[in-house]
């Protein structure tokens, strides 16, 4: 049924793009790729888990604390593995990257360890609430999914284009320094962005566990590979970019394993990226000169 | 009164030292130039005042305060305000919103009223408020630079090679400007190679040679210096 399928790829899309937006928020800010979101990302939806799952708490109680955890999980990304690296002399300019890399297996580590390997189901109350329109059948997660996504979306734009806080991100994105002179604490905005960078990540975490039901500490490294095609399809560091990738990739996949190849699923985000680098090298939203960042 | 008073400032490009030492005042009220010729240390003197630089020794005092080492946001809190060369307008953002960034550090009520104010003075920037600023021709973005600055309302507004790359009639204008801001109460250092221009409208000025100052005085005695002239201002003034 092709409305479904539609239904079925929003959805995912919807999380693909908060996942995106996550990279290309930091991706902006520092020019770097961090590695480690797709961890954060696992982080908060085992999180979650064990929120409702374990201590069989409601579902909103899962969200602040996926939001939380990955908050801090970002405040300490930032403090211990990418600000020692900043602006010292000497200092590769891949140096961050391979740091979040570490930060990255680390965290994966560690949730081995404290939540087991294996798939975790997400049990959640209302996982099987459904409802039937004719011969369309849709789930309560799907629409929550893709509320929670469109409301991450719109305040996320909102704040970027209206709040000080947004302008300054926007301005110490474009140039660093232009950004202090102008009196803007560029300290403080890089560990903002990377806090709610952070945090989004977590929610799509959860986002993901209730979409799939499934969660388990490899689910990072494959998110995190997506969330980098996406951006590099939408355009690095532009956030329409990265919506608009997100909806594009999860629509994709669906199709593809409805009326294709599931066995390609995986694969359809790469090709994309190959097709629109050779097609469109700045990605689909991206300005045709780089500019601003060596 | 003296409003900045720098001493002895030696900074470092890693192991190149561009400033062997440079020490001058700026009075309150004043216009105080630094003129010299290409890679004479200019830029990295304006950088270290405003905190973009460190420098490995001497001292930057503002109001008698020491300010040396401070970061950049800090230095504007306390009224000191940026112009760098090459204007570093915010491309991505609008003519608005980079006017807008020039008061970010301010809470108070007349924020609007600024910006009316700074738009009724550049018209032009009234009528392109809604376009990106890196849509504007090279004089427009000066404009740009020069009214953003001026709305963190500064004690001390750092000009660094204004004119450069402008065609005459803005030059003219932009040292127009200049003077008005002096007229206006606030304290203008501007780095100039546009030397004749610049000691017409400066009280005094430095001249700055490898990374040192080899003279200083007032303007006339600079303009008035054949010697200075030749070998310092070069024969780009004319
Ligand atoms: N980023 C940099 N790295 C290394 N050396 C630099 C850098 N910027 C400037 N310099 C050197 O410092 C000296 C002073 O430069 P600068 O202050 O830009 O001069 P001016 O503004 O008077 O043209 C020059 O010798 C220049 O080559
Ligand atoms: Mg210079």
């Amino acid at each position: 049924m092709l409305l479904e399928q539609i239904i079925n790829g929003i959805t995912l899309g919807s999380i693909y793009a908060i996942v995106a937006l996550g990279f290309t928020l930091v991706f902006g800010v520092l020019g770097i790729i961090n590695m480690a979101h797709g961890e954060i990302f696992m982080f908060g939806a085992f999180i979650g888990v064990t929120v409702t799952s374990t201590l069989g708490l409601p579902i909103w109680m899962a969200f602040l604390a996926a939001i939380a955890a990955t908050a801090i999980l970002g405040y300490l990304l930032e403090q211990f593995a990418l600000r020692p690296l900043r602006g010292k002399k000497g200092v590769s300019h891949l140096a961050p990257l391979i740091s979040t890399i570490g930060v990255s297996i680390f965290l994966e580590n560690l949730s081995h360890h404290l939540f087991g390997a294996g798939n975790h189901p997400f049990k959640s109350s209302f996982a099987e609430i459904h409802y039937t329109i004719g011969s369309i059948t849709i789930y309560l997660v799907q629409i929550l999914i893709f509320v929670i996504s469109v409301i991450l979306m719109i305040a996320l734009s909102y704040w970027l284009s209206k709040t000080k806080a947004g302008k300054a991100l926007r301005a110490t994105a474009e140039n660093l320094e232009t950004a202090s002179i102008l009196g803007v604490n560029t300290k403080q905005i890089i560990t903002l962005t990377v806090i709610i960078a952070s945090a989004m990540g977590g929610i799509a975490g959860i986002l993901v566990g209730m979409a799939f039901n499934s969660v388990n500490p490899q689910m990072g490294l494959s998110i995190g590979l997506k969330g980098l095609a996406i951006i590099i399809l939408g355009g690095m560091g532009n956030v329409k970019g990265a919506m608009a990738g997100g909806l594009i990739l999860g629509l994709a996949e669906t199709f593809i394993v409805a009326y294709g190849d599931s066995g390609y699923r995986d694969a359809i985000a790469f090709i994309a990226i190959i097709v629109i680098l050779l097609i469109r090298p700045q990605g689909l939203f991206g300005k045709k000169t780089s500019e601003g960042r060596p | 009164m003296t409003l900045l008073k720098v001493s002895g400032i030696e900074t470092y490009y890693g192991k190149i030292q561009a400033l062997k030492g440079v020490s001058l005042d700026v009075e309150q009220g004043k216009i105080v130039t630094i003129l010299g010729a290409n890679g004479a240390g200019k830029t990295t003197t304006m950088k270290t005042i405003a905190g973009l630089l460190k420098p490995k020794s001497g001292t930057v005092e503002f109001l008698g305060e020491n300010i040396t080492g401070l970061r950049p946001d800090q230095l504007v809190k306390r009224g000191i305000s940026l112009v760098p060369e090459g204007r570093a307008i915010l491309s991505g953002m609008t003519v608005m919103e980079n006017l807008e960034m020039g008061a970010y550090q301010r809470n108070d009520k007349e924020i609007a009223k600024d910006l009316e104010d700074v738009m009724q003075r550049f018209p032009i920037l009234k009528e392109r408020k809604n376009q990106l600023g890196g849509t504007l021709s090279g004089g427009q973005q000066q404009m740009l630079a020069i009214a953003r600055a001026l709305l963190s309302r500064p004690k001390l507004l750092l000009l660094d090679e204004p004119s450069m790359g402008l065609a005459p009639l803005i030059v003219a204008d932009i040292f127009k400007i200049i003077k008005e801001i002096k007229d206006s109460g606030t304290t203008v250092l501007v780095v100039e190679q546009n030397a004749r221009q610049a000691l017409k409208i400066a009280d005094y000025g430095y001249v700055l040679e490898t990374g040192k100052v080899i003279v200083h005085g007032p303007s006339h005695e600079l303009l008035e210096d054949p010697r200075i002239m030749e070998a310092y201002l070069g024969k780009k003034s004319e």
